[in-house]
């Protein structure tokens, strides 16, 4: 049959197929790759109906008018959604203002002045300071950052657990991801414009600010908004830091305690009555939890059309 | 008239040669760049003061008594209190992230690098992977909380444990991670030349036989440092543990591995949030000792992946 298909006596298409036991290995291994590949398309389902599915037992069992009351305080049934709006934002905006100049900054010293050396060398701080567990910053943030930060500068009769605090710590803890995400982005700019830009004349410092910054600015928006979407989820600090246990009135002073949406899943699930229960308070989580995913996708989405347009351009 | 212009001219020739060849320094410029390592040198004087302020309560809780901490388990009375169980979680969630979230990623970044062609459900594949490394660890959380605690509760830890066992937490987690090791496994294959491929097929080889004996050996170190990262992300994640129930009361332990699967469980950073929301002075100090350990155990696993990416790091 292999000679019919290669005429002549020579070496078909057929004959190189390999053995059929071979064959039934490769689809073997490639079944197992696909598997792999789809259980995540299967995990996002499962993220999408475990919140929806919670969330509309939320939004079918409370009165529409507790949404937009006086605070969150689930136990007494006010899910005033703005409190927690409102404090997220403030972490975020916090947390950008030390994550946006500081990462910024080190993206460009690592990636336009940084000799190969001392930039192996500088990296890897930035990188340790991304591993610090959440949990840890939390803690740093309460032992340090508000008595010795926040206190000193606004004043002792600051309390200790603010929103203040904890957006500082949060911000500590996205400026290695911005700075990295930045970094690559200037990375990418190609020499040749860095070249042309010596070539009249410019300073390292001109080249740096008006030709590097302006091609990266693609992707340093994509690592800005990167950023927020991290700050907007984080929870272990707010949920230490922020002082919203239990329940927050509605405010927008930053020097208080204030709840955003993680710390307000994480009390309704470490509450006096757990994890598990029937009443709103607890199908309320998966409806904040929807608020921030959905939050959060949009964010991500955002700076993936970012990136996206960094990478036609070269 | 004309000898003016010829001393202009001359002046401005004059200005032109010593701004190309003087040495004024460009004093600006160089202020730029020092205050730019300034933001480098403050991530550092973050890490070194939370690193001291931490060990400066820690270390002497530790000699007086880390014997007995180490030993003892969790407890309302901070002389009894330690992190025997702490440790253990910690490790068994270590296991589950080693056997689930980074064989399956690495198979799903195989499938997606060699084997998956640009059609629209790679596309949607890819799209997919990328959204969900995004998602906010607590939302993971929230959703073992739904399938692995109240969907599949009789299988994950039946009785009174209610769902909320060692087996939830640790497939929940490793779902977390899953993508991060998906996408740097990618990165690491991507980065392997297809001329090696090419050899590979040139000789006759199947698919998976290219990709077994020429890709991963290349990829391998890229791959692991993915592997090495996301378990140190694992190991230190707090929000979707608690999600799940990681308990911060008592708890029962007899048995190895398996027989813990369908227990309740803590882990090291559940405790330091246990300890750090008590008022008791004991407990704050316990806290801090807890973090020494649990950092000491990150930067440790994220000193391995730094320094394999710096042995192994190669431009084709």
């Amino acid at each position: 049959m292999a000679q019919s298909v290669a005429g002549g006596g020579g070496v078909g298409a057929i004959d190189l197929r390999g053995t059929p036991s071979r064959r039934r290995r490769e689809r073997r291994m490639k079944a197992v790759f696909f598997s792999a590949a789809f259980l995540c398309i299967v995990l996002s389902i499962a993220i999408v109906g475990s919140l929806a599915g919670g969330a509309v037992q939320f939004l079918s069992n409370v009165e529409f008018g507790t949404l937009w009351s006086s605070g969150w305080f689930p136990r007494r049934n006010l899910f005033d959604l703005k409190t927690l709006v409102a404090g997220t934002i403030m972490v975020s905006v916090i947390a950008m203002i030390v994550a946006t100049p500081v990462g910024l900054g080190a993206a460009i010293y690592l990636s336009e002045y940084a000799s190969p050396r001392r930039r192996r060398l500088l990296k890897p701080i930035l990188e340790t300071l991304a591993s610090v567990p959440s949990v840890v910053m939390a803690f740093f943030a309460l032992r340090f950052i508000s008595p010795e930060i926040v206190q000193r500068f606004f004043g002792s009769d600051v309390p200790l657990f603010n929103i203040t605090a904890a957006g500082l710590a949060v911000g500590l803890l996205v400026t290695p991801l911005v700075a990295s995400v930045a970094e690559d982005a200037m990375h990418a700019v190609p020499n040749a414009l860095r070249e042309a830009s010596a070539g009249i004349g410019a300073r390292k410092r001109t080249t740096s600010i008006r030709v590097v910054f302006p091609a990266a600015v693609s992707g340093i928006s994509a690592a800005l908004i990167l950023g927020i979407s991290r700050a907007i989820g984080e929870t272990m600090i707010v949920a230490i830091v922020a002082g919203g246990t239990g329940g927050s009135l509605f405010s927008l002073d930053p020097l208080k305690g204030g709840q955003t949406m993680t710390a307000a899943i994480t009390s309704l699930a470490t509450g006096s009555d757990q994890v598990r229960g029937t009443g709103p308070a607890y199908y309320s989580l998966f409806f904040v939890g929807l608020l921030l995913f959905l939050f959060t996708l949009a964010l991500n989405l955002l700076s993936e059309r970012f990136v996206r347009r960094v990478r036609t351009r070269y | 008239m004309a000898t003016r212009v010829t001393a202009a001219e001359s002046a401005a020739v004059a200005q032109v040669r010593r701004e190309l060849s003087g040495r004024r320094t460009d004093v600006r410029g160089i202020v730029f760049e020092l205050v730019l390592l300034l933001t480098l040198i403050l991530a550092l004087a973050v890490l070194i003061v939370l690193l001291l302020d931490v060990s400066r309560t820690a270390v002497p809780v530790l000699l007086d008594e880390g014997g007995r901490i180490f030993s003892s388990g969790l407890s309302t009375l901070p002389e009894n209190a330690g992190i025997y169980y702490g440790l253990i979680g910690t490790l068994y969630l270590g296991i589950f992230v080693l056997v689930i979230a980074i064989p399956l990623g690495i198979a799903a970044a195989i499938y997606l690098e060699e084997y998956a062609r640009d059609t629209r459900l790679t596309r949607l594949f890819t799209t997919n992977i990328r959204n969900l490394a995004g998602v906010p660890a607590i939302v993971y959380g929230i959703m073992g909380l739904g399938v692995f605690v109240v969907l599949l509760g009789p299988i994950t830890g039946p009785g009174s444990v209610e769902g909320k066992s060692l087996l939830a937490g640790g497939l929940t987690i490793s779902l977390m991670v899953m993508p991060i090791v998906i996408i740097t496994a990618q990165e690491a294959l991507r980065a392997v030349p297809s001329s090696i491929r090419e050899a590979g097929f040139g000789v006759g080889a199947t698919r998976w036989e290219v990709v077994r004996s020429h890709v991963l050996p290349y990829a391998a170190p890229g791959i692991l440092t993915g592997a090495v990262l996301s378990m140190a992300r694992a190991l230190g994640e707090t929000a979707p543990l608690i999600m799940v129930g990681a308990v911060t009361g008592f708890l029962s332990t007899s048995g190895g591995f398996l027989d813990q699967l369908q227990q309740r469980f803590t882990s090291l950073p559940t405790l330091v949030f246990a300890y750090v929301k008590k008022p008791q002075e004991e407990f704050q100090d316990l806290a801090a000792a807890t973090i020494l350990v649990l950092i000491v155990f990150i930067f440790v696993v994220n000193l391995g992946a730094i320094l394999l990416r710096n042995r192994y790091e190669r431009k084709w």
